[in-house]
């Protein structure tokens, strides 16, 4: 063979298997994407009640998303195994939102428009509830979210976005201040991120710590992206008796450890929120300083002397050991302060859905009214954190807090706060937004 | 037909053709359209100053977030109705544009990239500094009540799509328009040769401060409307990533075409709509497609189009 034809055999191969590699891709997505083109049918009742699940599986959120993702699993297995809801087994349909406002809204898009699901459910990070909120609302597509942001009860969203399965930031940050000021001094030091949720905590603890008769003696604003935070410590007054810290991000082990090379031995009462210690080893090397130091959990990370049968059903159900980590890997901690909330959630859609008789898309206002009339909700299986009172009026729940003492390496429950601790005025009442 | 009747026939046409696929499409792709329209006008913007002038900037999200913030803060503190809101968006985009061009300009090359980059980066983090008024990372909701122009309510959907489509179609025409006067020809000449403008007695840097300002306020007005249209303003739409979106729609779409930006955005929003379907690993699928397209039609779809068949494209 010449070397004019072999230079041609060559060419032909290598554009034909361009060509084919090329013909392959769009044929194999024009092909994953047929289902999606399909036009939404109404669903008949022996269809299954589809839940879109706006999981952070991207993104900053994701070490949640992980998590969230596992105990909504065990949540549906658990229903779909008692006969599901109203004899239709639940079908969860997820969808990645990158933890990004942006694409949560075209997300739930995607589960009222192209999925036909019956609700939205399972949103974490404000932005991405406050990003996506709108369109559930315009699109009449009850969304449940999960996120402690007091954005529901502050009267910012609608009538279709509901939080029924997790105190919100305010409740919980006010239900922390009298056991602070009666066990650990009235005069505090706040350190938090100079961000949203940094901004509530400032807010909303120091009207809480006044109203026990401390106060704040100076807040610490830490700007985002802050990696070394040695030069803020200075400006912690001598005389503090507590020091409030809120942190999140990975920044948080270079922070304790900063902190316990400024103070030492003789350090104030420390007192933080477990939100930056979530899927984080507490026993991890540079953590030793929290010793002794106090945690807010929405749920006891650590199976305490007198657990509860439903806590323990719950933690095994979705996998967790007595330390809080997957029982398949002991190094994954699970995000366990709160991941209830999913779980939680989950029955209180169930126990709406059953209460409203519902059928379709058509009873998604019964469903809603359904879930804005149910007030008390004892501890239960349902609701392994404890009993609640949901707040029709302002769309979302109150429950109990928990207070946690680090003891080697462990959280050891010291306190927990009634419902009432937690509580606040409302600010909005929904149900006088139409439908 | 004429060159002109051609070149203005296909761009009406394809206007014509959104406005009918309003009464056509399914409700979620129908959403979809309209977000992709304000996108695309996006993109729009960012391309004349990327696409036809050449300068690679790196900090187009602080003209969309200045046009955003600018409509949404009039309106949750100024209680603005949305049509001044709108004008004032957009003004703040073009003043942010004016001022940043002053100073980015002196620069040129990688540099320009870096302080584009830098003072975007400035812009988000003025954002969450002034989170008392901006509500920081979180962000606020304008609400639908809020969102009722002349009467028109943008938060119904067929309301939404046809005022996407109006600043798609203005933004589009506004930029076949620019492209095809002296002023559109200058900046493609600059875009080829910076210097042979210069000797030949054109004021380069008037020209290309000129384009910024209009790159920068078309994509302000994409901020805005994107806001009012979604309910939501939030300083994710600040951040680092929502200013290489644009560069991303221009690169697959055709840098230098007028129909690019909106065939990249068309594109890109779909594949990841798609695959995000699929796997969490969607951003190395649209990572992979960009390489798939660099490798084999390194000047965008339209780009291509134009270089094979239709030299004729603007």
């Amino acid at each position: 063979m010449s070397d004019k034809s072999n230079s041609k055999m060559k060419s032909q191969v290598s554009s034909t298997t361009r060509r084919g590699a090329l013909k392959t891709l769009a044929l194999g997505a024009g092909a994953a994407s047929l289902p999606m083109w399909a036009r939404y049918a109404q669903a008949s009742t022996s269809e299954p009640i589809k839940i879109g699940f706006q999981v952070h599986r991207t993104g900053i959120g994701a070490a949640y998303g992980r998590w969230y993702g596992r105990t909504t699993e065990a949540a549906v297995k658990l229903i779909n195994e008692g006969g599901g809801i109203n004899g239709r087994m639940v079908e969860i349909v997820a969808e990645d939102d990158g933890t990004d406002p942006k694409r949560g809204a075209e997300v739930v898009e995607k589960f009222a428009n192209q999925h036909g699901c019956d609700v939205g459910f399972g949103t974490l990070f404000s932005h991405v509830v406050i990003g996506s909120s709108p369109r559930a609302g315009e699109l009449k597509l009850p969304y449940f979210v999960v996120s402690e942001g007091h954005h529901v009860a502050s009267g910012m969203l609608n009538r279709y976005t509901l939080q029924p399965g997790i105190t919100d930031v305010k409740s919980q940050v006010q239900a922390m201040a009298p056991f602070v000021a009666e066990n650990l001094g009235k005069k505090v030091t706040m350190i938090f991120p100079d961000f949203a949720f940094g901004h509530d905590h400032r807010d909303f603890f120091t009207a809480a710590i006044e109203a026990q008769g401390g106060e704040v003696l100076e807040h610490i604003a830490i700007p985002p992206a802050e990696t070394s935070f040695t030069k803020y410590f200075p400006k912690i007054p001598r005389e503090t008796e507590v020091l409030y810290h809120v942190m999140v991000g990975p920044a948080v082990l270079t922070f304790v450890k900063e902190l316990g090379e400024f103070f030492g031995p003789s350090r104030p009462e420390i007192f933080g929120f477990i939100d930056s210690l979530e899927a984080v080893d507490i026993a991890s090397p540079g953590l030793e300083y929290l010793e002794g130091t106090y945690f807010w959990e929405g749920n006891p990370r650590n199976a305490q002397e007198d657990q509860s049968a439903h806590d323990k059903f719950y933690r095994e159900a979705v996998g967790v050991d007595a330390r809080g980590a997957s029982v398949n890997d002991p190094s994954d901690v699970s995000t366990y302060a709160h991941m209830f909330g999913c779980w939680e959630t989950m029955h209180v859609i169930k126990a709406g859905m059953e209460a409203a008789n519902y059928q379709g898309i058509g009873d998604r206002a019964a469903l809603i009214e359904a879930v804005e009339a149910m007030g008390e909700m004892p501890e239960s299986q349902a609701h392994p954190q404890g009993a609640k009172l949901f707040n029709g009026k302002t769309h979302q729940v109150f429950g109990h807090q928990y207070i946690s003492k680090v003891e080697d390496g462990a959280l050891k429950v010291v306190h927990k706060t009634s419902i009432e601790d937690g509580m606040y005025p409302d600010e909005v009442d929904y149900t006088t937004q139409g439908f | 037909m004429s060159g002109a009747g051609r070149i203005w026939g296909l761009h009406l046409g394809l206007i014509a053709v959104l406005f009918a696929l309003q009464f056509l499409l399914p409700a979620y792709h129908h959403g979809n359209l309209a977000r992709i329209m304000v996108l695309a006008s996006y993109a729009v913007g960012y391309n004349i100053l990327f696409g036809y002038t050449g300068l690679l900037s790196l900090g187009h999200a602080l003209f969309f977030a200045a046009g955003m913030y600018g409509m949404g803060l009039g309106i949750q503190h100024g209680g603005l109705s949305p049509a001044p809101a709108l004008v004032l968006g957009i003004g703040a985009g073009a003043v942010v544009s004016l001022a940043l061009g002053l100073l980015a300009l002196r620069t040129s090359g990688v540099a320009f990239m870096i302080v584009t980059l830098m003072f975007a980066q400035a812009g988000y983090l003025t954002i969450l500094y002034f989170g008392e008024y901006t509500r920081g990372d979180e962000g606020f909701v304008i609400q639908s009540a809020q969102r009722v122009l002349w009467g028109i309510d943008l938060s119904e959907p067929s309301n939404r799509y046809f005022a996407a489509l109006v600043l798609f179609a203005a933004c589009l025409l506004l930029s076949l328009w620019l492209i095809r006067r002296p002023f559109g020809r200058t900046l493609i000449a600059i875009r080829e040769n910076e210097e042979r403008v210069r000797m030949l007695g054109y004021d380069t840097q008037a020209h290309k401060l000129g384009a910024m300002v209009i790159s920068g306020t078309i994509s302000a007005a994409a901020g805005a409307f994107y806001g009012l249209l979604f309910g939501y303003a939030g300083a994710s739409f600040g951040a680092v990533p929502h200013s290489i979106l644009p560069l991303l729609y221009v690169l697959l779409g055709g840098a230098g075409t007028i129909l690019g930006p909106f065939m990249g955005a068309l594109f890109m929003f779909y594949l990841i709509d798609l695959s995000s379907g699929v796997t969490t690993a969607h951003m190395l699928i649209a990572g992979v497609a960009l390489v798939l397209l660099t490798l084999f039609a390194p000047q965008g779809i339209m780009g291509e189009l134009r270089r094979r068949a239709f030299g004729w494209l603007p």
